[in-house]
């Protein structure tokens, strides 16, 4: 059941929505069949390569390709002047895909050539000649923001930024309300601690991939795997200086993105081949460039401080966030300062984030950007406090829980949200009444995530057979061509077999948003639903035509159109498979398409409990328990719903326990392949239990809330919880690998 | 009037007021006078800012109605992974 606009405030059962049909992506990926990026090739296609930086931070004085250019095989060879500026907004981007004047960071693109084959290219590589300048660098984010540390851009900063820092402190925020400082005073007990976490790597299996093919006509065609073909397009069509139209961009199937293809790498440089070479040109990622120079999530340095009565009542909290986003600006750490204390009815709370640049590569997205590193400094602290006071760290957050009508710690007042739902089926749940045995300890922690809509547009074609086609625009990451097929199949009252979803081309469909903020059944499902609407009417019109009644005396119930009211006479319902064969005699084809910026997401809050072992003489830790309890609003498809909730608690749980950046003395990174960084497999977790809690979103015609993103929230502290209770040492530096936990063990037992 | 509330780190640009009030039927209305108040607001609402009205957070919603007695925040663009 759930809220309904058609029906005001009424409720209504789902024959297809809340029930799992089979993926219906799922044969051709488990057959091969899926075209991934890498799996697109044209006639007399050649192959790009990159070359990188070996340095941290340099400048180029000069670059000489002539003896790469003289190579047989070789068709072109690109390099920083081959773009013009494309303006604020869009320069970053470009100088990320192919350096200007400084080699930024460790992998940095400052050429590339098209040859022939891939050895070709690669020995081409090896013949340009980069006259580097080396200067000093700065990968760590507190080093990055003293005054003197070494500079990456002379002018970053904007009018936020008080005077007295260095250059490389880009951006300030501050939010909350309240007086912390009489909030503190009011408390029996207050704790106030560091923290420090690692740059994780979204690691999505697919490294990043494209074709590109641009004509003499000045008219270009792009393959690529990506978060939002549409976003590929107007950065790419603006980085190129050709007008969108003339680009046409098509997402292949996707390996995972997690936020990590929200954002040009290869795309602009492939482009700039193809046009320069005069065919088309393939880039396919190495696992060591997709390490090396996309984005991984920022490294984070946090200090928080909470008060907390005898009795569990929170009485003040603040935070000081320091994120480093590589070399521009764009951390999130604004949204880890309005995310931190999102989970607690606050009177009393501030938040402070510095946005800083060093060298190392430009972020991007992960998943609840800015939020996991927040929460687990907040959650770390509550988790103490309850400790040192002897309260149920479960109790605690119902008692400080934000609310319906609770004013949340970045300003507005929440609507229907489901955090105390979440927390109560937790403390009801067997997990919490396990036993723990010797080394082992149990973490709990919430999170949040705002979640949004954005712009959006569906059609759907309904075909003579009765059967429909759902158009959008969204590439398919979790799911969205079983959800929208779900939702379409729900509102026309067909099953949903009669449904197929196909994601279109950048011109083949309205505008949609990148596939982020997971929004995409939200967004792209109410479109979906408005969309199915627009067909029923037009359906309804046609059986009003040949019955001879006004259109309004037909409704639409079970698949049927059917005549209703006083005046409407007796006529046999049409269903719309009836409809669909007569519609070229009734007036042609009939389809129903939706365009809207959606707003109305509805934010999203997710509670963890989780347990640990861990080897008192290694430092290794295994999770023993994992369980995730998360507010779906409405689940439309509840297998993807739970892989939601375990793929960002694994995420989360390889954040906390070993996934990191490692740079050297000389500010090259380390580990950028799977041996080295160290992602969870199948094989080191328990079955991740997942509990979907539905509290509908009002927003949503079915009340649906994003899920992709908030189960990544929570895990990061409470894994750190756990650990902390089965080694009795708080730990505070992510991740907590098994030499910095042996470490905290020894230090404790001296 | 619409009173809106401004994120702590804009307070300088509005001689320390964390709210202000802006006589303003929708979203554009309210950016373009806020702005013009304010002028130490205009280059975050050019970068790109949020708007929550009544909880709800809007993006790019220029016709977004408000009404005398909406809660409106200013907040950064929102996105996502």
């Amino acid at each position: 059941m759930a809220l309904d606009d058609k029906h005001g405030v009424q409720t209504r059962d789902f024959k297809i929505v809340g029930t799992r049909p089979v993926r219906p992506d799922g044969l051709e990926k488990v057959t091969g069949k899926a075209r991934f990026g890498a799996d697109m090739a044209l006639p007399g296609m050649l192959i790009g390569m990159i070359l990188r930086s070996p340095h941290a931070h340099a400048h180029i004085r000069s670059i000489d390709a002539s003896k790469a250019l003289a190579l047989p095989g070789v068709k072109a060879v690109v390099t920083a002047t081959d773009f013009q500026d494309p303006g604020d907004g869009l320069r970053d981007i470009l100088e990320n895909c192919m350096a200007g004047e400084k080699a930024l960071y460790d992998g940095h693109a400052v050429a590339a050539v098209a040859a022939i084959n891939r050895s070709v290219a690669k020995r081409a590589l090896a013949l340009i000649d980069v006259d580097y300048e080396a200067l000093p660098h700065v990968t760590d984010v507190d080093a990055a923001m003293r005054p003197g540390a070494p500079a990456l851009h002379e002018d970053a900063a904007d009018e936020s930024v008080p005077d007295g820092w260095s250059k490389n402190v880009v951006r300030r925020y501050e939010f909350g309300h309240g007086d912390v400082d009489a909030g503190f005073a009011a408390a029996d007990e207050v704790v106030e601690r560091s923290f420090r976490t690692e740059a994780a790597h979204q690691g999505y299996i697919e490294p990043h991939a494209c074709v590109a093919s641009f004509g003499g006509d000045g008219q270009a065609d792009l393959w690529c795997c990506t978060q939002g073909q549409y976003m590929v397009r107007a950065t790419c069509a603006g980085i190129m200086g050709i007008e969108v139209a003339q680009l046409r961009v098509t997402a292949s199937e996707i390996g995972g993105g997690f936020g990590g293809k929200t954002t040009v790498f290869i795309e602009p440089v492939a482009l700039a081949l193809s046009r320069k070479a005069g065919k088309p040109v393939k880039i396919v990622m190495s696992r060591e460039e997709v390490f090396r120079a996309t984005g991984p999530t920022s490294s984070s340095s946090i200090d928080v401080k909470v008060g907390m009565t005898k009795d569990g009542r929170i009485t003040a909290g603040s935070a000081e966030l320091r994120y480093q986003g590589g070399a521009w600006p764009g951390s999130p750490v604004e949204f880890g300062a309005m995310s931190s204390f999102a989970a607690y009815d606050l009177e009393n709370v501030k938040t402070v984030g510095w946005d800083v640049v060093t060298n190392r590569p430009k972020q991007a997205a992960y998943r609840a950007p800015g939020a996991p590193m927040a929460a687990f400094a907040v959650e770390s602290c509550v988790d103490e406090l309850c400790k040192t006071l002897g309260l149920d760290p479960l109790d605690v957050r119902l008692k400080n829980a934000s609310r319906d009508g609770s004013k949340a710690s970045y300003g507005p007042t929440f609507d229907k949200i489901g955090l105390t739902a979440t927390l109560a089926t937790a403390k009801t749940h067997p997990h919490l009444s396990a036993p723990l045995g010797p080394n082992q300890g149990r973490g709990v922690a919430c999170g949040f995530w705002f979640n949004f809509g954005g712009d959006t547009c569906v059609s759907m074609n309904i075909g003579s057979d009765g059967t429909v086609s759902v158009i959008e625009g969204n590439p398919d990451i979790g799911g969205s061509r079983a959800a929208m097929s779900q939702m379409a199949a729900e509102e026309l009252g067909i099953p949903f077999e009669k449904v197929r979803t196909v994601i279109a081309d950048t011109s083949s469909l309205g505008y949609n948003e990148v596939t982020d903020g997971s929004r995409v059944t939200f967004a792209v499902g109410l479109a979906t639903i408005k969309a199915a609407r627009d067909a029923i009417e037009k359906m309804c019109a046609r059986a009003a035509a040949l019955w001879g009644i006004p259109a309004e005396a037909v409704v639409w119930e079970d698949g049927c159109a059917k005549p209703a009211g006083p005046n409407a006479g007796e006529h046999e319902p049409m269903t719309l498979a009836e409809i669909a064969a007569v519609a070229s005699e009734t007036g042609g084809p009939i389809a129903g398409h939706y365009e809207v910026n959606a707003d109305g997401a509805g934010v999203s809050f997710a509670t963890h409990v989780c347990d640990v072992e861990v080897d008192p003489e290694t430092g290794a830790t295994k999770v023993l328990r994992y369980t995730v309890f998360q507010d779906a609003g409405k689940a439309v498809h509840p297998a993807y719903v739970e892989g939601q909730f375990q793929g960002g608690a694994v995420q989360g749980i390889g954040w906390a326990l070993n996934e990191e950046y490692i740079y050297g003395e000389d500010g090259r990174l380390q580990n950028p392949g799977f041996l080295d960084y160290r992602i969870p497999v199948a094989s080191d977790l328990p079955m991740i239990d997942a509990v979907i809690v539905e509290v509908p979103n009002p927003g949503h015609p079915y009340g649906v809330r994003g899920v992709g993103e908030t189960s990544i929230v929570p895990p990061l502290a409470a894994v750190a919880n756990a650990v902390s209770a089965a080694c009795g040492v708080r730990m505070t530096e992510l991740p907590m690998s098994p030499p910095k936990l042996l470490k905290a063990m020894s230090q404790k037992t001296a | 009037m619409p009173k809106v509330g401004i994120w702590g780190s804009l307070r300088d640009a509005t001689d320390g007021l964390a709210e202000v009030e802006v006589d303003a039927a929708n979203v554009r209305q309210l950016l373009d006078r806020l702005a013009e108040a304010y002028p130490g607001l205009a280059p975050q609402i050019e970068r790109g800012v949020s708007v929550s009205i009544d909880g709800k957070i809007y993006r790019n919603a220029w016709l977004a109605q408000l009404k005398p007695d909406s809660e409106v925040f200013l907040l950064p663009r929102l996105n996502g992974g």
